[in-house]
């Protein structure tokens, strides 16, 4: 396992900028995922560590090794492409071992690392097989595999789940998680969903129009989110706004209304957004506030209940069963301590 | 009820100029031919029944042995030249694509243009390029080489190497064409996965892309080829089938015989003869694009 | 609250190793393999372009410098005689005024084919992936292995029905036979078409009542432009540059630019007039040349649909 180390990385495309002046580190072993929605540069990103996409300026080092303008074979990493890539008219092992028979490798050691990454991913029985005859996710299991067999510093994954249905997905996604925890490896995930994110990686790297928003653990992400687009983007049902007021005290209002007390540790005399999560948002019949249910999800094991206070929305996420009709008035409760203030403007944290 | 009676007739009738054209034109024309190539018909058709000796008489023909020879030899170049010309310049234009070269499509017009000319044009303008004397040939003697000759188009040996000339310039630019939407339809990924594995461009051409080109390859074959059995224009225009009968193809043989020879019998055998092999790549072609349909 | 730090700060010194084995990519742009590709592809556009260039500097020469310059010259003194004496001076056969009632007999025999070869290959093509009705794909078939089949196959029964009909070498005559070699491409072409026309589209017409003529030409019709376009490209090349069924079934009256032409240049006595006949030969090149410099996307459209899946 090798670290990653990228510095002052400019990339730009067709005449249009997309990656702006780029630091990042990433620690050996550790599974990174660059999360962000479409068009935030986190694709160009790997494809620029990988070597598939020059970079305008900076520097890329693999392993301690400056890597700006090597060739993707030299870098010491593997790659699983979204659409898998398989050679269609291959089998499965000839997939597998084509790179290792081109570097000559000896083939004493190709049945090696084609046997053991065969063993790893449950391809034993597939390895006759064409691409053609193959599902979605034993194709994907081939991509992962033909990786593999590189043993390689660094594994890069471009969004490899995207082409699956949402049950193979999540099983798949444990398997991703299992394998890091047996090789080790250092990787490094690109992804648009936030579940994946959360699930599979040792530290999040949010981005957005080609530049970094934050870096930091799942929860440190989920919990402290930096600015208004990284709290928006993580979580699902997404954390609601309130536009409002903190005053001398510290007191946050909406249009008339309270929802935060006194608090001096809190920035004072100002306009700011209150970002609030629906779990943090509790129906109890004891609750300092009151709002209107306007709509009900219910989603099996929990319900997310829409209400309205004043101008705002926000959502409650419920684990009983009790059922609430749109129209009811209930009172409820906000756990103060974990909510986040934003400043209107900048959308950076307060 | 009569409007529904209507519905479902009318799709036979509305499809019925192309029974007829399939049935009579085609089904019935090279059935009437086959019987024709079984009588000792002359400049008419006759109903004097001789069996296969139309077929006898053809292949002890010296111009129709010669004939076949010279197809056979225009074939395998003319398919080779075509193949290899357009799949390089397809490889060539895509890459360039990749890279982002300007001018692709004024490339493109370039190989293309040929193919709009019609054979006898083609024919007609490669005749005056290679004429002895005037054409390329006294061009490089103008140009300083006093010692190359090119009066191809002339020798008994070389006249059909001329047609293949000028017919591979006509048609590279179709195989271009079609092999070039064959490469835009490879995943750009697996170029990526081929980089990565570190795999020289080379390789991934022979051993990756070919093989799934393959339907491409397959469809381009067959046109070629049936391209090399109807080989009629060109010869006329360029050669006459000549010096003498050194370029005569085929397609030249049963048209003679049919209008000027007056020898109708020994031609439809000819046709004959000249359908076998059409049909026999037109089978299994037809049996995987079935099978691929029904799969 | 402050601000996430976002970069983790770098340690002080980062060995940065000199390159190992990484080849050091010339990302440069002249690479020995794109200087060969360049060349290559040069190379090939002159051959490519070399007739056409020849073609059209021969026929602006006069007769003198054509035997004292090489072929490859440009005219000095560059002059259309050639042009007009092929337009209308040249002996072609019977008579002595030029190329030019080959071109008309050629429009006049193209006009009408592509009309009714495309009408019915549209029905066709129409009938055959939304009705299908049964034994048309035997039908079809054939039609296709037709396509592929030489002509001589077919050509004597054909000339012997229409001589029994009357109609042979004349113009009816010529246009039915374009007619019956035109048909299975046209068909493939617009039977290609409608199957990328959603089905549901077909059956919402039934459903709101249409018939099998009402939805066809208020339906289907109008949405086939594009493929109409196509279609008609490779009609009227293919009939225009059509020799041997000109050659046969045209009949003296009738003759096609096509067969004038090779009679022009292949059948003359005495001495070659290589400028009037190359200005023969661009005058007859010229209506499919045109057509495909300014259609040149639509060509290659129409190669795709038909050539491919056929």
């Amino acid at each position: 396992m090798a670290n990653v180390s990228l510095r002052k990385l400019n990339i730009v495309l067709g005449g249009k900028p997309i990656i702006r002046d780029l630091d990042l580190c990433v620690e050996p072993g550790e599974f990174l995922v660059l999360l962000g929605p479409s068009g935030c540069g986190k694709s160009t990103l790997l494809h620029s560590i990988a070597g598939l996409v020059d970079s305008d300026s900076g520097a890329i080092e693999i392993g301690g090794r400056d890597m700006t303008d090597a060739d993707p074979s030299e870098r010491g990493i593997g790659m699983v492409f979204q659409s898998y890539a398989l050679y269609p008219t291959m089998t499965v092992e000839d997939n597998m071992s084509f790179g290792l028979r081109i570097a000559g490798t000896p083939k004493a050691e190709i049945r090696r690392r084609v046997d053991r990454a065969a063993a790893m991913l449950q391809l034993d029985a597939l390895l006759r097989r064409k691409p053609a005859q193959l599902s979605g996710g034993q194709r994907q299991r081939v991509a992962i595999g033909r990786a593999l067999v590189r043993e390689a510093q660094v594994f890069l994954f471009d969004e490899p789940l995207s082409n699956l249905d949402a049950k193979l997905r999540a099983e798949l996604r444990r398997e991703l998680k299992l394998l890091h925890q047996t090789l080790g490896s250092t990787m490094i995930y690109v992804t648009h969903d936030q579940v994946e994110a959360m699930t599979l990686a040792t530290r999040i790297v949010v981005m957005q129009g080609g530049e970094i928003q934050q870096i930091g653990t799942p929860l440190d992400v989920y919990e402290r989110p930096a600015n208004r687009f990284v709290a928006g983007f993580l979580g699902a049902p997404a954390m609601a706004f309130v536009e409002g007021t903190l005053d001398a005290q510290g007191r946050f209002e909406a249009d008339g209304m309270r929802y935060l007390q006194e608090d001096a540790s809190r920035p004072a005399g100002r306009s700011a957004v209150l970002g609030i999560r629906p779990e943090h948002v509790a129906i109890q019949p004891d609750g300092d506030f009151v709002g209107e249910v306007t709509l009900v999800e219910p989603m099996g094991n929990h319900q997310v209940v829409w209400l309205r206070r004043g101008k705002a929305t926000l959502a409650s996420l419920v684990h009983d069963a009790r059922s609430y009709a749109p129209g009811e008035r209930v009172a409820f409760s906000i756990d103060t301590a974990r909510v986040s203030l934003f400043d209107p403007v900048t959308g950076n944290r307060l | 009820m009569a409007t529904l009676r209507l519905t479902r007739v009318t799709p036979y009738t509305a499809l019925l100029p192309m029974a007829l054209v399939a049935a009579l034109g085609y089904l019935g024309a090279g059935l009437w031919t086959f019987y024709i190539s079984l009588t000792g018909s002359r400049t008419f058709p006759s109903g004097h029944f001789i069996g296969l000796a139309q077929y006898h008489r053809l292949f002890d023909n010296e111009r129709w042995m010669l004939s076949l020879h010279n197809l056979a030899v225009y074939g395998v170049l003319f398919v080779l030249a075509c193949l290899v010309i357009g799949f390089l310049l397809a490889v060539v234009i895509d890459q360039n694509a990749m890279w982002k070269m300007r001018g692709e499509g004024v490339f493109r017009t370039i190989f293309l243009y040929p193919y709009a000319m019609s054979f006898v044009a083609t024919g007609l303008v490669w005749q005056w390029l290679l004429t002895p004397g005037d054409g390329i040939d006294g061009g490089l003697r103008a140009l300083g080489f006093h010692d190359l000759r090119f009066d191809w188009i002339v020798s008994q040996d070389f006249a059909i190497h001329t047609v293949v000339i000028a017919t591979v310039w006509q048609m590279s630019g179709l195989v271009m064409a079609l092999m070039l939407a064959g490469l835009r339809g490879v995943d750009p990924e697996i170029w990526k996965a081929a980089r990565l594995d570190g795999i020289p461009a080379w390789r991934v051409y022979a051993q990756i892309i070919l093989p799934m080109l393959w339907p491409t390859i397959a469809t381009v074959l067959l046109l070629l080829a049936t391209a090399v059995a109807k080989l009629y224009d060109a010869v006329v225009a360029m050669t006459q089938g000549g010096p003498g009968i050194a370029s005569e193809v085929p397609a030249k043989f049963i048209m003679d015989h049919l209008f000027l020879r007056s020898n109708v019998g020994l031609a439809s055998a000819g046709a004959i003869v000249l359908l076998v092999p059409v049909l026999a790549l037109l089978a299994p072609y037809a049996y995987a694009r079935s099978r691929k349909e029904a799969a | 609250m402050k601000m996430e730090s976002i970069v983790p700060p770098l340690p002080a010194t980062t060995p940065v190793a000199a390159p190992r084995k990484a080849v050091r990519r010339a990302r440069r742009r002249w690479t020995p393999a794109r200087i060969g590709l360049y060349v290559f592809l040069l190379g090939a556009a002159l051959f490519f372009l070399l007739p056409l260039y020849v073609m059209i500097v021969t026929s602006l020469k006069s007769m003198d410098e054509i035997r004292q310059g090489g072929i490859f010259a440009l005219p000095h003194a560059p002059t259309l005689a050639p042009w007009r004496l092929a337009w209308s001076g040249v002996c072609t056969g019977a008579a002595c005024d030029g190329v030019r009632t080959g071109f008309w007999n050629s429009v006049a025999i193209t006009v009408p084919s592509t009309i009714l070869t495309i009408l019915l290959g549209a029905v066709n093509g129409y009938a055959l992936s939304f009705w299908r009705p049964r034994g048309a794909n035997l039908l079809f078939g054939i039609l296709l292995a037709g396509a592929f089949v030489p002509v001589q196959v077919m050509i004597y029964p054909l000339v012997r029905v229409m001589a029994l009909a009357g109609i042979f070498g004349s113009l009816p005559a010529i246009v039915l036979v374009h007619l019956v070699f035109g048909m299975p491409v046209m068909t493939l072409l617009f039977r290609n078409y409608y199957c990328n026309v959603p089905h549901e589209l077909f059956q919402a017409a039934r459903i709101d009542g249409g018939g099998f003529w009402r939805i066809f030409l208020q339906v289907m019709l109008p949405m086939s432009l594009p493929v109409v376009v196509v279609a008609a490209i490779m009609q009227v090349t293919g009939v225009w540059n059509d020799y041997i069924l000109g050659l046969v079934f045209a009949g003296r009256d009738n003759m096609p630019m096509m067969v004038q032409l090779n009679n022009v240049i292949n059948t003359t006595t005495g001495v070659r007039q290589y400028n009037v006949n190359m200005a023969a030969t661009i005058l007859t090149a010229l209506v499919p040349l045109a057509l495909y410099f300014v259609s040149g996307r639509w060509f290659v459209r129409g190669i795709a649909a038909g050539a491919v899946k056929g």
